[in-house]
C-alpha cells in the first residue's frame, strides 16, 4: 500500500513540474509585453524600461528565465510583482490566502451538505415529480454565473432587505472590538459570498450523488439489510451510503482546488480580501508574475486534490484498502 | 436504431431543453427584424435608463440601447464563440484521444502526461495566462484561445473509449481481416465513440458560454462595443439598484441557454451511457 | 404440530407490455414448526419470488394480488406495514441467498453485519451484542480464529461467507429460515458441509426451514416434504421418501429421471425436451404439457388439484378417474 502511495506522490510531482512548464512556455509565447501594465497608463524612458527589465530578469534568455522559474517554484519563490514594485509574490499570496481558505472552506463545506441531502433525497424516489423537479434545479443552478448571482444576492440581502452585508470581510469600525464581536461580523460577512459559491456549485454533487445512490440502492446486500429486519434509516446511511461513499470522497478531493480558487469572480464582486481579489487586481493590472504565481498555487492545490481524492478513495473501500 | 432527436426528445428534460433552444433560436433569427437596431443610441441623454415599456420591452441601458436588442445581439456573439471554441475542443479532442487510445504505447504514455498536466490548471487560469498581457483580443483569437484549452477532457474521453473498444472482438475481428488502421478508426471506432463524445460536447456548449461570460466580466473576453452577455452584465454593474433590468435580463439569458444545453446534453449522455455494445 | 406458515393463493405480479404478468400464480402450501419444506425446481419457476413474497419484499413494480393468504403463526403478514413488518424480518421469518458475495455489504466487517441484526431487533449493548455475534460465528464454524469478527466479505473464501449469511440469518433467533438455493454457488465439497450445518442449526433450533433449490439431489435425506414447482404452480406435493419412491408428476418424473445415478445399469441421462416456458407465454391449460409424455386432450384445460394419499396431492388430470 504505502508503495502505491509514493508512487501516486511521485506521480502527483511530475505533473505538476510538467503543469508549471506547461503554463511558462504558454505565457512567453503568446504575444505582449510582460511590463504592459506599467507602460499602460504613463510613458517610462527606455532607460528606465531596460533597468526594470534587467530587475526582474526579463532579459535574460528565454531558457535561463525558465530554470531559474521551475528551480524557483520548487523552493516556494514565485518571483516578484510587478504593480507591487517587487514586493514576492509568494508574500503576497499568503497574506491574501486566509480569507479564500475560509470563503472556499464554507462553501465546500455547503456544497457538500446541500448535494448529498438533495442527491440522496432524489435517489430514493427515482423519475418522480420531485426528482425531476430537482433536476432542472440543480442544473439551472449550475448554469448561473457566479459573478452574476453574487451581484442579484448582494442586491436583494444587502440593498433590498438590508440584512446582510456586501463587501469585505469585516466592518471597519470592529477593529480593536473583541475577538466574539469581530469573529460574528466575519461571519455575517461570510455568508452571501460562501451562498453564492455554494449555490452554483452544489448542483454538481447533487447529480454524482443521485447517481452514485442510486447504484449503491441497486446493490443485493441492500435486500439483505432489509430481510435482517433493519430500520430504514440504517440501510439507507450505514448500507446503501457507505458504498457510495468512495466516488464521493473522490469528488470531495477534486473539489477541494475550490479552497484556493475560491472564485476570482465571486471574491471581486464581494470584495473580499483573499487570493481571487487578488488575482482579479493582476489580471487588471497585467501583473503577470503575480498571475503565474497565483496559477502555480491552484494548479498546485488541483494536484493536491486529485491525488487526495484517489487516497480517499482507496482507504473508503476496504476492497482496495488491501492492495 | 433511435436517432439523437428522439433519444433527446423522449427525455423530459431533454425535450424541455430542445423547447427552449428552439425558442431562443427563433427569437434570436425573428427578433432583429422587429427590435430597434442595439447600437442606436437615440436620445443619450434622456434615453438612458429607462425602465421597460411598449417601445423598450426591456428598457434601455447607460447609453440608451436597447437592452433587448442587444441581449438578442449578444446572443449571437456568445453562441458563435461558444459553437467556435466547442469545434476546435472536440475535433483535437478526438484526435488526441483516437491516436492516444488506439496507438497506445510510448506515444499514448507522453500525451496523457501531458493532457493530466494540463488538466491541472483550471481553465480560468490558463486562458488568463494566454489572454492577460495581450493588449487587445480580437473575437477570433479569443474563439481559437477558449478552443485550444478545452480538448483535455476530450481526449481522455475518447481515449478511454478507444482502448475499451479496441479489446472488443468485432474490432479484432476487422484487424485480423486485414483493414487498414484508418479504415478500422473510422468504419469501427468513431461511430461508437459518438455517442458519449456528443453528450460531452454539448455540455462544453454550456461550459464555454459560462466561460466566456466570466471573460468577459473580467474584460477579457469579447471586447466592446460587440455586445455579449458577460459585458452587459460587467457594464450594468454600477446601475443595478436602480436599473435592475440592464443586469437581470443578460443573467437570465445565460441561465436559461445554458441550462437547455444541459439538459439536452443530460439526455444524451443517459442514453449513451446505456446504449453501449 | 402447528401450522407455522399458511400460504394460499399466493399470486405475485408484474406489469408487462401487454398486459400483467404473473410469475407465481396460485401457490399454496403450509409450513409446520421444526418442518423442512423443499421448494424444488427449474429456474424460471417463480421459486425465489415466492420466498419474497413471504416477506413482503417483492421487487417493484412488482405486487402481491389481492386475494392471497399469507399468515405467520395466526398473524396476517398481508395486512402489516412499517414497524410491523420490519419486526417480523429477520426476527421471525430469516432469509439467506444464494450469492454470498454480492449478499454481504462489502464495507462493512463481517461481525458489524451481525452485531447490527441482533441490535435491531433487541435491545442490547453494543458488547452484548458482539458477544453474541461471536458466540454465533463459532456456532456455524468461524470462530478458529479471534479477528474473523473484525474480516470483511472479501477476505473470506464463498464456504466462509456463507457461514456467514447463516450466522445472520440465525442472529435475531427466527421460527423460519427461508434457503434460496445456498449451495447452488459454491463448489461440490463445500456445498455439503453447508448443507449439514444447516442441518445441525435447525435441530438446535428446532426452525422451520423452506429449502429453495433446483436440485433434487440436495433434497433427499434433508427434507421433510418436499413441493414440486413448475410455471407459477406447484404440481406435486408429498413427504419426502414418497416423492422419490413414487413420483406422481410427469415432471415430478423427468426431473428425477434427469437425476445421474452412481450406482445401478448405466443409461443415458434422461432429459425432459422443450424448455421452460416464460411467464407471460405459459401455455394454456396444464403449463407442462407441451413437454409431457403423457398428455392428453383433456390437458388444454387446467388441471385440478387431486389428493393421492396422506400428505401427497398432484395438479394432473392423471390422477382423476374416469368415472
Amino acid at each position: 500500500m504505502s508503495t502505491w502511495v509514493a508512487r501516486r506522490v511521485g506521480q502527483a510531482l511530475l505533473t505538476f513540474f510538467i503543469a508549471a512548464t506547461l503554463a511558462f512556455f504558454l505565457m512567453r509565447l503568446t504575444p505582449g509585453d510582460p511590463l504592459a501594465g506599467l507602460t499602460e497608463d504613463r510613458p517610462i524612458p527606455p532607460a528606465d524600461l531596460a533597468a526594470i527589465r534587467e530587475r526582474y530578469g526579463i532579459d535574460q534568455p528565454l531558457l535561463t528565465q525558465f530554470a531559474r522559474f521551475l528551480s524557483g517554484v520548487a523552493r516556494g519563490d514565485l518571483g516578484a510583482s510587478i504593480a507591487y514594485n517587487g514586493r514576492p509574490v509568494t508574500d503576497l499570496i499568503l497574506a491574501h490566502l486566509p480569507p479564500t481558505l475560509l470563503l472556499g472552506g464554507t462553501a465546500l463545506l455547503l456544497n457538500f451538505l446541500l448535494g448529498i441531502a438533495i442527491g440522496v433525497f432524489q435517489a430514493r424516489r427515482p423519475g418522480s415529480g420531485v426528482d425531476r423537479t430537482l433536476t432542472v434545479i440543480s442544473l439551472g443552478a449550475y448554469a448561473t454565473p457566479s459573478f452574476w448571482l453574487g451581484l442579484v444576492l448582494a442586491w436583494a440581502f444587502g440593498t433590498e432587505l438590508r440584512w446582510l452585508p456586501v463587501a469585505f470581510m469585516n466592518e471597519p469600525y470592529l477593529v480593536g472590538a473583541p475577538w466574539y464581536d469581530r469573529a460574528a461580523d466575519t461571519l455575517r460577512h461570510l455568508i452571501l459570498p460562501a451562498g453564492t459559491l455554494a449555490l452554483v456549485t452544489f448542483g454538481a454533487t447533487a447529480r454524482y450523488q443521485r447517481a452514485t445512490m442510486r447504484e449503491a440502492l441497486a446493490l443485493e446486500c441492500i435486500r439483505t439489510a432489509r430481510t435482517k429486519g433493519l430500520p430504514e434509516r440504517l440501510v439507507l446511511w450505514r448500507h446503501a451510503w457507505r458504498n457510495a461513499l468512495g466516488p464521493m470522497l473522490a469528488l470531495f478531493g477534486l473539489w477541494l482546488p475550490l479552497l484556493v480558487a475560491g472564485s476570482v469572480f465571486v471574491e471581486q464582486v464581494f470584495a473580499w480580501p483573499g487570493l481571487g481579489s487578488l488575482s482579479a487586481e493582476a489580471i487588471a493590472n497585467r501583473d503577470y508574475p503575480l498571475i503565474m504565481g497565483a496559477t502555480m498555487l491552484v494548479t498546485g492545490a488541483v494536484v493536491a486534490g486529485s491525488l487526495l481524492a484517489d487516497l480517499l478513495h482507496h482507504w473508503a473501500d476496504p476492497r482496495l484498502r488491501a492492495t | 436504431m433511435r436517432t439523437s432527436w428522439q433519444t433527446i426528445w423522449s427525455d423530459r428534460g431533454g425535450r424541455l431543453g430542445i423547447i427552449l433552444l428552439a425558442l431562443f433560436l427563433l427569437i434570436t433569427l425573428l427578433a432583429p427584424a422587429v427590435l430597434p437596431d442595439p447600437r442606436t443610441m437615440p436620445d443619450i441623454a434622456g434615453g438612458a435608463l429607462l425602465p421597460p415599456s411598449p417601445a423598450h420591452l426591456l428598457g434601455t441601458d447607460h447609453y440608451s440601447r436597447d437592452v433587448l436588442a442587444r441581449l438578442v445581439a449578444g446572443a449571437r456573439v456568445s453562441l458563435a464563440v461558444a459553437m467556435g471554441a466547442v469545434l476546435i475542443s472536440v475535433t483535437l479532442g478526438a484526435a488526441v484521444g483516437l491516436v492516444a487510445g488506439y496507438l497506445g504505447g510510448a506515444i499514448d504514455a507522453i500525451l496523457m502526461r501531458l493532457v493530466d498536466a494540463a488538466l491541472a490548471i483550471p481553465r480560468l487560469f490558463l486562458l488568463l495566462l494566454m489572454v492577460a498581457i495581450m493588449e487587445h483580443i480580437p473575437l477570433g483569437v479569443l474563439i481559437l484561445v477558449i478552443g485550444a484549452t478545452g480538448w483535455f477532457g476530450t481526449s481522455r474521453l475518447v481515449r478511454a473509449e478507444v482502448m475499451r473498444l479496441r479489446t472488443l472482438d468485432f474490432v479484432r475481428a476487422a484487424e485480423a481481416l486485414g483493414a487498414t488502421r484508418r479504415g478500422v478508426v473510422a468504419r469501427h471506432l468513431l461511430p461508437n465513440v459518438a455517442g458519449p463524445l456528443a453528450a460531452a460536447t454539448t455540455l462544453a456548449v454550456g461550459d464555454v458560454i459560462l466561460l466566456e461570460a466570466g471573460l468577459s466580466f473580467l474584460g477579457l473576453g469579447v471586447q466592446p462595443p460587440t455586445p455579449s452577455w458577460g459585458g452587459m452584465i460587467l457594464d450594468s454593474k454600477p446601475f443595478l439598484v436602480y436599473a435592475p433590468w440592464t443586469s437581470l435580463p443578460p443573467g437570465l439569458a445565460i441561465v436559461l441557454t445554458v441550462l437547455a444545453v444541459n439538459l439536452v446534453g443530460e439526455a444524451l449522455a443517459q442514453d449513451s451511457a446505456g446504449a453501449r455494445p | 404440530m402447528s401450522a407455522l406458515l399458511e400460504v394460499g393463493e399466493l399470486r405475485v405480479s408484474f406489469p408487462g407490455s401487454r398486459g400483467r404478468v404473473v410469475p407465481v400464480d396460485g401457490v399454496s402450501f403450509t409450513l409446520s414448526r421444526g418442518e423442512t419444506l423443499a421448494l424444488v425446481g427449474e429456474s424460471g419457476a417463480g421459486k425465489s419470488l415466492t420466498s419474497l413474497a413471504l416477506l413482503r419484499l417483492v421487487p417493484p413494480p412488482g405486487r402481491i394480488d389481492p386475494g392471497a393468504a399469507l399468515r405467520l403463526d395466526g398473524t396476517d403478514l398481508l395486512g402489516l406495514e412499517g414497524e410491523a413488518l420490519r419486526r417480523i424480518r429477520g426476527r421471525r421469518i430469516a432469509m439467506v441467498f444464494q450469492d454470498p458475495m454480492t449478499s454481504l455489504n462489502p464495507v462493512l466487517t463481517i461481525g458489524d453485519q451481525i452485531s447490527e441484526t441482533i441490535r435491531a431487533h433487541f435491545r442490547l449493548p453494543a458488547r452484548e451484542a458482539r458477544r453474541r455475534a461471536e458466540s454465533l460465528l463459532t456456532e456455524v464454524g468461524l470462530g478458529d480464529s479471534t479477528d474473523r469478527y473484525g474480516s470483511y466479505p472479501h477476505q473470506l473464501s464463498g464456504g466462509m461467507r456463507q457461514r456467514v449469511m447463516l450466522a445472520i440469518a440465525l442472529a435475531a433467533e427466527p421460527d423460519l429460515l427461508i434457503a434460496d438455493e445456498p449451495t447452488s454457488a459454491l463448489d461440490v465439497t463445500v456445498q455439503a458441509q453447508i448443507l449439514e450445518l444447516l442441518d445441525r442449526l435447525k435441530a438446535a433450533r428446532a426452525m422451520a426451514v423452506l429449502l429453495i433449490t433446483h436440485d433434487l439431489g440436495i433434497v433427499a435425506g434433508r427434507a421433510d416434504r418436499v413441493a414440486v414447482m413448475y410455471a407459477g404452480r406447484i404440481v406435486e406435493e408429498a413427504p419426502v421418501d414418497r416423492l422419490f419412491a413414487q413420483p406422481a408428476h410427469p415432471y415430478t418424473k423427468g426431473l428425477l429421471a434427469s437425476l445421474p445415478r452412481l450406482r445401478g445399469p448405466r443409461k443415458p441421462l434422461g432429459a425432459i425436451p422443450g424448455s421452460v416456458p416464460v411467464p407471460g407465454q405459459w401455455p394454456v391449460g396444464c403449463r407442462f404439457h407441451p413437454r409431457c409424455p403423457q398428455a392428453m386432450p383433456r390437458c388444454l384445460t387446467e388441471p385440478p388439484v387431486v389428493p393421492l394419499a396422506a400428505g401427497h396431492s398432484m395438479r394432473c388430470w392423471l390422477g382423476v378417474k374416469e368415472s
